[in-house]
């Protein structure tokens, strides 16, 4: 069925989905999982799913939009598209990216040099409704007739659409196949950038109809607002929990960690995936110890938003990545301290560092920065003794998008792993050429349905490849290896992803961050910090 | 005819000037976005431009002054402009053909810039300086505006069959691109053959050009190479009002999105920006937004939508 269907299907009244995938189309993978039979097989989507929610995309169901009882509900809900497609394009409702999304709008040739770069089309076997020009057509040729009001003359020049509510709720579904990457927006030779058209069209959904996957919205940003994480954790909690990890990681080390809390004045406000502190807990008591032991003086803040990392918003409305920055540097603000540090989580470095870098002024524009410059300069500064050798197991490491292709950090990890990792490799392409984990945009986060399969099959296909490639020479079980992510997310997606396909007991693939290698390479510490223990 | 050529010439230069500007203002019109940009940027140190690297790269970054690797860009953006780089470098199979296209376009221009100062010296007095010049560049002009003319037609025929034949195309053709295509092929075959066809005693192209200038209508024009300039001033004219104006676009995305990594820092134009659309007053209707069209996006921004929803 792939590569068969048309822009006008989205408009199909059926409420079948547009295309179904089978493993003998997606792109081949490499030993152990060389041959489709290997590959694991889909889960169907529950009649339950399919009766209650609009599932007329794909195999899977990302958002669960509840299929409108009537008619008039549906006329209702594209009137409520439109009004949001017209605020999409005014200043006063859009100004964040207004300049970038009418230039997406007003110029792509449709040449498809984006398609050539995308993990999911690519993973996906070429599939027609993956290729990042098909939900960007489908939202220019909404433009031209709605928004610039074109009439027929336009419609020869830009293309026709209908628009009906299964397109809409299929454009629901759409945007959220994209990791948001931007690895097409980097090759088309115009500028042009479709996952902003995928993160705008979200932003539509949200902020205009209140849709939004349930992950990132309910049990996101506005957890995170409400507790002050997305984990639910409010600040006792997290203050209890970091004093065990502290205690744990004093035991396991043999050094004395206390982490500090609201440190007034402190040099270093240090703010974590709160993520981190109940999945990956030697994540943070391996930054504790560090910076414990590099004399550095810094603090965590318990203030709302503040303990975590975390903005969702970033991927799909700007009210609430504003309301959770500013929530950030408020707590800044109101300690006083010099910087803020961000930990290992990708798309929380590029909220903070860059994107939130034209909302803030004033006294709330404290400078933020990565962790990795820091922990870079405190390894390679003699201050800590380090034995490589403890490391001497193959690595390879993970460029997360949002710290690499959009914020430029790209050597000082690297330089940390060739002096602490001897057997590090890279994956190719890495850098700002990486491929997404796959997880990225809240996909690592999002579990509901079959959803995960979509996920481990496609979207985080190209990555797997790249690991499996990393390590094909020593693919055994008899040798373990380490993946080293440092960021949240893109453990999170490792995490299931590696769990789903069996690599843990074929091949002894481990995946962690970063400050745990660095941890586990001191001198000084007892050696196993990185147990091998699969979690 | 030849008054008809003229005035189609001076009406689509005109339209096309006019069309350029609007477009240009509608972008450098819109507000300040919140920073987008991809990396490699190239006014970054060189070391860094070469693997994609940025100033986050060293601690308290803001301690040290913002690089503008100028030559870095400039580097950047000739081999985008000329060879069409980022094409060539992610997808081969569609380079030529385009390439073909553009650098005839550059030709075709560098003709038309070429017959006027051609022009412009055959109208100096003898032994005036750049006086002979016209001896130089009026066969150059003859020869970049047929080599132009032939990459442009063989370029578009190419990209046409491209266009008709490749299946991963259909979803992203619509008919106005078929018929942009053939309007470039019509175009410039008619100006190409009705030019080197043209009857004894019709204009040269050194000819027309004074003719245009001085609306000389004693000059004749063969009725190919006529309907050639007539559509080839149409084809001009409707460019800045398609997509194919991405020639100004690629400024914008580039330049205001791709490559602006320009800091918000205290006393800079940055700042000064951002109250205005702190100021805006959207209206967005999802209840957790809480815009109202009075509320401010600043005073949203500050807001908590689970605290409002307790109260």
């Amino acid at each position: 069925m792939s590569g068969t269907i048309n822009l006008r299907d989205v408009s199909r009244p059926d409420s079948e989905p547009l295309i179904h995938l089978e493993n003998e189309e997606l792109m081949p993978l490499p030993a152990p999982l060389e041959s489709p039979e290997k590959d694991r097989a889909w889960a169907a989507l529950s009649e339950q799913c399919q009766t209650r929610y609009e599932c007329g995309l794909d195999d899977t169901c990302a958002v669960n939009i509840p299929k409108p009882e009537t008619r008039e509900e549906e006329a209702q809900l594209v009137a409520r598209f439109l009004s949001g497609l017209d605020k999409l394009f005014d200043k006063e409702n859009n100004w964040t990216f207004l300049e970038p999304l009418l230039l997406t709008m007003e110029h792509c040739t449709g040449c498809q040099t984006c398609a050539e770069s995308c993990h999911i089309f690519e993973a996906s076997g070429r599939n027609e409704l993956y290729r990042p020009t098909f939900r960007s057509e489908i939202l220019r040729r909404l433009y031209f007739k709605h928004v610039k009001r074109g009439g027929l003359l336009s419609a020869w020049q830009h293309g026709d659409i209908h628009l009906n509510w299964p397109l809409v709720a299929r454009l629901i579904e759409l945007a959220y196949r994209c990791n948001l990457c931007r690895r097409c927006a980097q090759s088309c030779p115009i500028g042009c950038d479709n996952g902003l058209v995928a993160r705008e069209l979200r932003k539509l959904f949200s902020q205009e109809m209140g849709i939004a996957p349930r992950e990132i919205h309910e049990n996101g940003s506005m957890l995170q607002l409400k507790a002050g994480s997305s984990t639910g954790m409010n600040a006792e909690i997290v203050k209890d929990n970091v004093a065990f990890i502290d205690q744990d990681i004093s035991e396991r080390t043999g050094i004395e960690v206390r982490t500090p809390w609201d440190v007034e004045g402190a040099d270093v406000l240090l703010i974590h995936n709160a993520g981190e502190i109940m999945a990956w807990p030697e994540n943070p008591g391996a930054f504790a110890l560090i910076l414990t032991l590099a004399g550095v003086n810094w603090t965590m803040s318990s203030e709302l938003a503040a303990y975590d990392a975390i903005n969702y918003g970033l991927w799909y409305d700007d009210a609430q990545f504003a309301r959770v920055a500013l929530k950030q540097m408020e707590a800044a603000r109101k300690l006083g301290v010099k910087r803020v540090v961000i930990g290992e989580c990708g798309h929380a470095h590029k909220a903070l560092c860059v994107i939130a870098d034209r909302i803030v002024t004033g006294d709330l524009n404290i400078p933020r920065e990565s962790y990795l410059p820091l922990l870079r300069d405190i390894v390679l500064s003699g201050k800590i003794k380090f034995n490589p050798t403890r490391n001497d197991f193959p690595v390879t490491l993970h460029d997360p998008c949002n710290m690499v292709r959009l914020m430029g950090v790209v050597e000082p990890q690297r330089e940390i792993l060739r002096a602490l990792c001897p057997q590090f490799r890279e994956m190719e392409p890495h850098g700002v050429n990486n491929y997404c984990c796959g997880g990225g945009s809240g996909f690592a986060i999002m579990s509901g349905n079959n959803f995960p399969d979509w996920r481990f099959h496609v979207s985080g296909r190209k990555k797997l490849e790249q690991i499996l490639n990393a390590f094909s020479d020593c693919l055994g079980p008899e040798t373990p290896k380490y993946l080293c992510a440092p960021c949240s997310n893109c453990k999170g997606q490792f995490r299931d992803m590696i769990t789903y396909y069996g690599l843990w007991q074929k091949s002894r693939i481990f995946y962690g961050g970063l400050v745990e290698l660095v941890v586990n390479a001191m001198a000084d510490v007892k050696p196993g910090f990185v147990d091998w223990e699969w979690r | 005819m030849t008054a008809a050529v003229y005035l189609a010439i001076y009406a689509g230069l005109l339209i096309f000037l006019a069309g350029c500007l609007r477009r240009i203002l509608a972008y450098s019109r819109t507000p300040i976005h919140l920073r987008w940009e991809i990396y490699p940027l190239p006014h970054e140190h060189p070391y860094r431009a070469a693997y994609g690297g940025s100033y986050f790269e060293t601690q308290e970054w803001w301690r040290r002054p913002q690089l503008a690797n100028r030559r870095g860009e400039w580097r950047v953006m000739v081999e985008e402009i000329l060879f069409l780089k980022s094409l060539r470098e992610f997808n081969r199979r569609l380079w030529l053909a385009s390439f073909l296209f553009h650098f005839g376009l550059y030709l075709a221009i560098a003709a038309v810039g070429w017959a006027a100062l051609a022009m412009a010296c055959g109208l100096l007095p003898a032994g005036a300086r750049f006086s002979g010049f016209d001896h130089v560049l009026a066969p150059l002009a003859k020869v970049a505006g047929a080599g132009g003319a032939l990459l442009i037609v063989a370029g578009a025929i190419w990209l046409l069959l491209r266009r008709v034949a490749d299946p991963t195309l259909k979803n992203s053709t619509r008919a106005g691109d078929i018929f942009n295509l053939l309007f470039f092929i019509t175009a410039f075959a008619l100006l190409i053959g009705g030019y080197l066809l043209r009857a004894p005693g019709t204009a040269s192209l050194g000819e027309l050009a004074r003719g245009i200038v001085h609306f000389d209508r004693s000059i004749r024009i063969g009725p190919a190479f006529g309907a050639g300039l007539i559509l080839a001033s149409m084809l001009v004219a409707y460019i800045p009002f398609t997509h194919m104006a991405h020639f100004i676009a690629k400024y914008f995305t580039w330049h205001a999105v791709r490559w602006d990594d320009r800091r918000n820092e205290r006393g800079s134009a940055i700042e000064s920006k951002i109250p205005a659309v702190l100021g805006y007053k959207p209206t967005w209707s999802a209840p957790h937004v809480g815009a109202d069209g009075q509320r401010t996006w600043a005073e949203i921004a500050t807001s908590n939508p689970t605290r409002e929803a307790q109260k």
